[in-house]
């Protein structure tokens, strides 16, 4: 027997196995109603749980890309002091992030997958419970119990097809999303301990950035000095001369803190 | 002859369509057979393409039980292995 064959068969005998349960088979078709009504909130929220899931593997996402967008201006920063060195352990940290950026986006694709077939799967259950709410009123309204057999058995199988289809589906996607979950729980683990962000967080700041803070205000000290010397300090002060007098004709009294001491 | 891809719906195709689906079912059938994880894939989906391509799909609204049910499009041996057992995937 063919692959299809055996599928189908096995769909139907679950369909039969569900019948059997009620005596009158109009309180099947209640019952029935009734479970397809839960399915379809069940799967209304498995497309909430997925967009959930994936909206957090966006979101981790953006953090590593906020990261690895800070170390590139690590490496460059550094390289242009004359760091190779840090540049050089900047970079490797960013490769680091760069693999697990795109596992993150390979996720992201599969539950952005997930979400769509069981959006699709929702608009079908429920376009079909409703022609089913529509045919059950009609055989109850019109048929002996006798006589609504064969008209249940007939929508009643098709429904309960659709449902252990669609029943199946939810479940797969759980079991999708769930082991997303799992790892993205894992990348969360690694922000939160530092061992990804230890080189780039943006609030603590980080040993690459301490020591390119050092150097640059060394060097900002040094380039200060250097133009001290040049020379060049009657310039600034001529620069911060020029305020004072207007200062003066606006407010008369004196400035308690000057610009130029500042810095 | 009605036929249904789990998680995508139903399809009406002809009798005429039907010896191609066999033949095609039947490479599927024995790449599970044969345990052949990338036979089986490449397989199913010919013969998923053939049933989207040649058949006219049911509308939504439609009550009807399909004469012949194809696993989803991504799933794997084992997957079908426990489709094929009574107990397996299919819920209730």
């Amino acid at each position: 027997m063919t692959l299809m064959k055996r599928i189908s068969l096995i769909f139907r005998a679950k369909a039969d196995k569900a019948l059997d349960r009620a005596e009158d088979p109009r309180e099947t078709l209640d019952y029935s109603y009734k479970r397809q009504l839960e399915l379809l909130t069940k799967v209304r929220r498995g497309v909430a749980d997925v967009a959930t899931s994936r909206k957090r593997v966006e979101l981790q996402g953006a953090q590593l890309k906020q990261q690895s967008d800070k170390l590139t201006e690590q490496a460059q920063k550094a390289l242009s002091m004359g760091r190779e060195d840090l540049a050089r352990e900047a970079l490797t940290r960013k490769s680091a992030l760069t693999s697990q950026m795109s596992d993150l986006q390979a996720q992201q694709a599969q539950l952005q997958g997930e979400e769509e077939k069981l959006t699709l799967a929702s608009q079908r259950l429920q376009a079909k419970v409703e022609s089913f709410r529509t045919q059950k009123e009609t055989i109850k309204a019109q048929y002996t119990a006798a006589e609504a057999q064969t008209r249940i058995n007939e929508a009643f199988s098709g429904i309960s097809e659709e449902m252990g289809d669609v029943g199946m589906a939810v479940q797969r996607a759980e079991d999708k999303t769930a082991q997303m979950q799992a790892r993205a729980g894992a990348i969360d683990e690694l922000i939160a301990s530092g061992a990804l962000d230890d080189a780039s967080s943006i609030n603590r700041g980080d040993d690459i950035s301490r020591e390119l803070e050092a150097m640059s205000s060394q060097s900002d000290v040094e380039s200060e000095l250097a133009a001290l010397k040049a020379g060049s300090a009657p310039q600034a002060l001529e620069q911060s001369d020029s305020t004072p007098p207007a200062q003066v004709e606006a407010t008369p009294v004196s400035e308690p803190r000057k610009e130029e001491g500042q810095s | 002859m009605i036929v249904r891809i789990l998680g995508e719906g139903q399809w009406t195709v002809t009798d005429e369509q039907l010896p191609t689906l066999n033949t095609l079912d039947a490479a599927v059938e024995a790449a599970v057979e044969a345990e052949d994880q990338s036979s089986f894939s490449n397989t199913l989906s010919a013969l998923l393409d053939a049933v989207r391509t040649g058949g006219e799909p049911l509308p939504d609204e439609s009550l009807e039980d399909s004469d012949l049910i194809l696993p989803p499009s991504d799933a794997t041996l084992e997957e079908v292995r426990e489709l094929l057992n009574d107990d397996g995937l299919i819920p209730g």
